[in-house]
């Protein structure tokens, strides 16, 4: 059973090392002078942080522009990666079979379906996560001194922080996680729907949206949120509306904390409690003049700020507890799988 | 043991649909078993249930005394040919053997290997790009190189020309003398069966019309229609006819 398996997924399994292969001579030509440039820009033992934000921005000033686009593709490939594997390797496993009418071969011989199912589950979903798992490691290894620079040099790009969707999503373990989970994803469309093309659309659906899903409404469940209060820098106001006379300010918090996650901020008055702000006529001016005046008068009110965020050293706890879950649910979907194609 | 398959008010719906409904049969061991009967009969729903590729709906069915594909045992025991003979068609004629010998506790290597060096079957050939006759005896090749007890076969001919079916069936018939192998076969085409099967079955509606050994149905039909007749017109005649009472208790009397 095995040897058919491995037979069967050969061609696939050496397209995957052949490509695995070609980044990996992409990353290992342009990686060292990228590490060059890291080692001798300072970042690396720098202490104070308005010096590592410097340093930061001079770093990222003197990318190379293919460094650069190599940096963006490879987010958007780990990105992509787990779908396509669940699309192309999961859907069509037992689909394939059933459309050239192979199944009354295969489960004529003197192995049971449900083990032919999970030899195949198995097998090639393990394929699946080393792929994944692969990419994640050279492209985590070769981005990590743009992740740090990123990160060093400010709040400003809140998409790239290590929690953030983006980056999350495509660095270290939970590739493999998600490489699982769309797989045995795919499998199972594949196993229900019996034809390939719905099967792959049922998949390409059902992992897009628990792709775009999860970092939304899931991810900050799985740990409970920090909280911090911090002043209100009128610098940071971004938007001012004025609502039934009195005003809705959106502010960045002015945030220490290096890469953490800020889910939400709420503006409280000096007594610690949601503040009602009165409208101030100049700010709605719409002059530069008014603006100032504006600002200098939301200073004078002392406003804080109650910020709600996942700090950066849950980093790790986070990618542990959300690869076990989508594992975990690899699992019992191909647990499904075998259940559903068993003899009766 | 007497039955190969023993069926019970075996039924399978699709839907709305009955493929097969209240069919009870018995089939005799040691025989060569032609099943025949018109398109719609429920002859491969017949033979999927007895292999276990479908759940019966209503009723049961027993092969070689158990449950179809219910352990790795019987798996063991019964080879299966299915409609078409599918065979993987990214796969070599080697990879095939192959396969059969990584799945299949009891394979007979040098069985298969001298079929297919006999058959003339080039072993690095890819199978997608074989004839239909010789994809038939590479399929029949992985059935019963795993040395069944129980060889089911559902309309190995149909799709092939007559040459190459004269050589399936001559080749079947080598089968048949080389090894202690009761075989099930469902063909519409009459001729054909009756140069390998010694049983007949006319399956029509579900329902049992004839069964007995080819020779004792010949010679009874001999005796009401022409001296002539031809299994042929036996199982014209069977089938045209209303459902013969008692016709299936006869089956079972003759156990």
């Amino acid at each position: 059973m095995t040897w058919l398996t491995w037979r069967q997924s050969r061609a696939q399994a050496i397209a995957a090392a052949a490509a695995l292969a070609a980044l990996a001579v992409a990353l290992a030509v342009t990686g060292p002078s990228l590490v060059h440039l890291y080692d001798t820009n300072g970042i690396a033992t720098c202490s104070l942080s308005r010096t590592c934000r410097t340093l930061a921005d001079n770093f990222e000033a003197k990318l190379a522009g293919t460094d650069a686009i190599l940096y963006g593709v490879g987010i958007l490939v780990l990105l992509l990666a787990p779908g396509l594997l669940g699309v192309f390797w999961g859907a069509p496993l037992v689909t394939r079979e059933a459309e050239a009418r192979t199944l009354p071969l295969a489960w004529n011989q003197s192995v049971p379906r449900t083990q032919w199912m999970a030899v195949k589950l198995g097998l090639v979903g393990l394929l699946a996560m080393a792929t994944a798992g692969l990419l994640s490691l050279m492209l985590t290894w070769w981005s990590s001194p743009i992740d740090t620079a990123i990160n060093l040099s400010g709040s400003t790009r809140i998409d790239l922080t290590r929690l953030g969707p983006a980056l999350f999503d495509s660095r270290d373990i939970t590739p493999v996680g998600y490489a699982a989970f769309a797989f045995a994803l795919g499998v199972t469309a594949g196993v229900l729907i019996r034809r390939t093309v719905p099967a792959m659309a049922a998949t390409l659906a059902g992992y897009a949206f628990v792709q775009f899903a999860w970092p939304i409404w899931i991810r900050q469940h799985l740990i409970a949120p920090a909280h911090a209060v911090v002043a209100l820098d009128p610098a940071n106001i971004f938007q001012i509306r004025d609502v039934n006379g009195s005003m809705t300010l959106s502010a960045l918090p002015t945030f220490s904390q290096q890469g953490a996650w800020v889910l939400s901020s709420q503006i409280i008055g000096p007594s610690g409690r949601p503040i009602r702000v009165p409208a101030y006529p100049p700010c709605m001016s719409g002059s530069n003049n008014g603006m100032q005046a504006c600002l200098a008068w939301i200073g004078r009110l002392h406003l804080r700020q109650v910020v709600t965020y996942e700090p950066a050293s849950r980093f790790w706890e986070f990618q542990w507890t959300e690869t076990a879950i989508f594992v975990g649910a690899a699992v019992a979907l191909a647990g499904f799988c075998v259940w559903r194609i068993r003899a009766r | 043991m007497t039955t190969v398959l023993h069926t019970r008010g075996l039924g399978k719906r699709y839907r709305q649909r009955w493929a097969l409904a209240d069919c009870t049969l018995s089939i005799p061991a040691g025989r060569v078993v032609g099943l025949v009967g018109p398109n719609g009969a429920g002859k491969t729903t017949l033979l999927n249930l007895a292999v276990g590729m479908l759940a019966p709906t209503a009723g049961t069915i027993e092969v070689l005394g158990s449950r179809p594909a219910g352990s790795r045992a019987q798996l063991a025991r019964v080879g299966f040919v299915a409609q078409d003979a599918p065979v993987y068609a990214g796969l070599s004629v080697a990879d095939h053997l192959r396969l059969g010998a990584s799945m299949n506790p009891g394979w007979d290597a040098a069985l298969a290997g001298e079929r297919i060096k006999r058959l003339g079957l080039d072993p690095r050939q890819h199978a997608g790009k074989l004839s239909g006759g010789q994809r038939a005896q590479l399929a029949l090749t992985l059935a019963v190189a795993k040395r069944p007890e129980l060889l089911i076969l559902d309309e190995p001919i149909a799709s092939l020309d007559p040459l190459a079916r004269r050589e399936f069936l001559q080749d079947l018939a080598d089968v048949i003398t080389t090894g202690q192998v009761s075989i099930v076969m469902s063909s519409h085409l009459v001729g054909d069966l009756e140069r390998v099967c010694d049983y007949l079955i006319v399956l029509v509606g579900s329902q049992v019309r004839r069964s007995g050994q080819v020779s004792e149905l010949l010679a009874a039909h001999r005796r009401v229609a022409s001296r002539q007749a031809s299994l042929e017109d036996l199982v014209l005649a069977a089938m045209s006819q209303p459902a013969e009472p008692g016709g299936e208790p006869t089956l079972e009397a003759r156990q």
